[in-house]
């Protein structure tokens, strides 16, 4: 019960935000809460388990190259974007075509990383490779995305990636009241997204996922499948980095490789391993206290962030691998028990 | 009456390595059959193989009327056979209950796992069940907090909510308490009400005291099959174990 009063506060809180943030920090925080999305997808797959990916860059890259082609079409109007035209790009390219409606934008935003991610689980998981090498492979996935994406510039807009927006659905996207619009409904999406995958984890599917994580073969020989749920959860959690990605970009107002390269995929495992990967809140906060620390500490000290992070990620790794979840656990565990023990006093009083 | 279970001329080779050279074994409804021989005999590698742990290189294994031989591990479980390991192999993060619930005989699809709920019926299963294995009490407890001996009673509990028709255990009694030994031993035929099972031993006070038919496997080959009086009796399984002396496992109890 008490679990649950925190969440409805944490959300109310965010829900309130633009009424006591500035239009900057809301912006900043509206970000993270994009990044938490992907977070809550990293808690499943690892958290939950035990599937490492490395590749959660390129999930999240491409529901907002997605969400961007359409963006980038209105602001065009008609004419073709700007990086085409430099590139020396004639006509259109065929697959840009669909994206001038948005409806299918955000179609394939949620699609293309949920196909892209089934694809390839389906083949390594149902081949039994797992651990490291699943790690390692997702990676390669995010070299290989990169790289397609600088090389094939007059399509993508190369290393700048996609920019200069102007509108979505007709509302300017430099008006404060769209970008309140648009926090609220990150917000709402991350929202949506924590109570389903809690119904899930909470659920039998949880149960099997952690017996997954801990003995796959003892599963398999319970009867279960292993790969159909490994497939099933990796795949979700590449649909909410996609549906990340496509808020991301219509707040952030731009996507490049940059985004997507491996150290962004690192970072979102760090994001659920600091705040602590087998709880969805824990994941959730990770992703905002990281970013806030990123931000502040690349605001004043800019070389510092990323040696701080491979110090930080050591330390979680070897001394708090439950993250700020498992001390907050563990907080409460103590508080529990020294009720329990007022409670005995209160019995032996009595008697 | 139809057998539950008929291998025929099993193989396995392992690189070169024939750990199975030609088995052949029918076990019957309501049957408890032991498995015994030496160290390296081949016996977890038929369990392996009925269970669909490792692939007969040669050979055909029937359920029923169903060829199991290259079905895949999960499936193999979903029509009736229910395999326990050499070392206790719960789920060390899930209560017992959890355990449990993901042990009982259901339908493993995911898309019904999503929305699958416990009825009261089934509770009340899963509790006769944890009464009965003495562990009702500890049902909220994670199972990897519970001492060897419960961690094993929880496994056989696991395999017989799943309610299979044939039940492989592979040295189950292993690190049991003398008492826990005797209980395990009155459950095997309690079990053999509903199922057939195959049990690997190699105490042979126990296999001595619990068994009707007994399979002696050596090199991969089934030696002789009869009573433990029998099998004591024949003149290769004597040799078997004389040759190899005192040292081989079984020796001190034939
Ligand atoms: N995966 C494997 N690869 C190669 N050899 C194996 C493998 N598994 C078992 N063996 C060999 O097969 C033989 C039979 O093993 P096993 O079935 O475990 O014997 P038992 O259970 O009767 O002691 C042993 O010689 C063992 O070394
Ligand atoms: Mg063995």
């Amino acid at each position: 019960m008490n679990k649950r009063w925190g969440y409805w506060l944490f959300f109310a809180a965010l829900f309130l935000a633009p009424f006591y943030l500035t239009e900057f920090r809301l912006s900043l925080l509206g970000k993270f809460l994009c990044f938490a999305i992907v977070a809550v997808g990293i808690s499943l797959i690892w958290g939950h388990t035990g599937i490492l990916s490395l590749g959660h860059g390129v999930y999240f890259g491409l529901g907002a190259y997605c969400m961007a082609m359409y963006l980038k079409l209105e602001a065009s109007r008609g004419h073709l974007p700007d990086f085409m035209e430099w590139s020396g790009v004639r006509e259109l390219p065929w697959f840009w075509k669909p994206f001038a409606h948005p409806m299918v934008a955000i179609a394939a935003a949620i699609a293309l990383p949920t196909l892209l991610a089934a694809l390839l689980s389906y083949f390594t998981f149902k081949n039994r490779i797992q651990g490291v090498y699943f790690s390692l492979l997702s990676q390669a996935v995010v070299v290989v995305f990169v790289t397609l994406f600088i090389g094939k510039q007059e399509w993508t807009g190369g290393t700048n990636g996609l920019t200069n927006f102007s509108t979505v659905f007709g509302f300017s996207l430099s008006s404060p009241l769209t970008q309140i619009v648009l926090y609220w409904l990150t917000a709402a999406v991350l929202a949506l997204i924590f109570v389903m995958t809690r119904r899930l984890t909470t659920g039998r599917l949880g149960k099997v996922l952690i017996a997954i994580r801990d003995a796959e073969n003892r599963v398999r020989f319970l009867g279960f499948n292993p790969t159909v749920y490994k497939v099933f959860v990796y795949s979700l959690s590449a649909a909410f980095a996609g549906v990340a990605g496509a808020l991301f970009v219509l707040q952030v107002g731009l996507i490049s490789p940059e985004m997507m390269g491996i150290i962004p995929s690192i970072e979102m495992v760090l994001w659920a391993a600091v705040g602590g990967r087998h709880s969805l809140m824990g994941a959730i906060m990770g992703a905002i206290v990281m970013n806030t620390a990123k931000s502040f500490l690349s605001e004043n000290y800019p070389d510092l962030w990323l040696l701080l992070l491979g110090a930080l990620f050591v330390v979680v790794v070897l001394f708090v691998p439950k993250g700020l979840a498992g001390i907050y656990e563990s907080l409460a565990a103590v508080r529990i028990k020294e009720k329990r023990g007022h409670e005995c006093e209160a019995r032996v009083d009595v008697s | 009456m139809k057998p539950v279970l008929m291998c025929r001329d099993v193989v396995v080779d392992f690189d070169g390595f024939r750990a199975l050279q030609g088995v052949d074994l029918v076990v019957y409804p309501h049957e408890v059959r032991f498995l015994i021989g030496p160290n390296g005999a081949g016996k977890t590698t038929l369990l392996d193989v009925i269970c669909g742990r490792t692939r007969a290189t040669d050979g055909r294994v029937l359920f029923f009327s169903h060829d199991i031989t290259q079905r895949p591990e999960y499936e193999i479980v979903q029509i009736g056979i229910a395999r326990k390991f050499q070392s206790p192999s719960i789920f060390p993060f899930l209560t017992v209950w959890e355990n449990m619930e993901l042990a009982m005989r259901q339908d493993r699809r995911l898309r019904s796992v999503l929305r699958a709920k416990l009825t009261g019926e089934e509770k009340e299963m899963m509790a006769a069940q944890l009464e009965k294995i003495g562990l009702l009490d500890e049902r909220h407890r994670l199972a990897g907090s519970l001492s060897h001996g419960q961690k094993q009673w929880l496994e056989i509990g696991m395999q017989l909510i799943q309610r299979p028709q044939l039940l492989l255990l592979d040295e189950p009694i292993a690190g049991m308490s003398a008492a826990e030994r005797e209980r395990t031993g009155e459950w095997l035929h309690e079990m053999a009400e509903h199922c057939a099972v195959i049990i690997v031993e190699h105490d042979m006070d126990f296999v001595r005291r619990y068994s009707k038919q007994v399979t002696v496997m050596h090199e991969g080959k089934v030696l002789c099959e009869g009573s433990m009086d029998e099998v004591q009796q024949n003149e290769r399984v004597i040799d078997v174990y004389l040759g190899r002396g005192k040292n081989a496992c079984c020796a001190s109890g034939m």
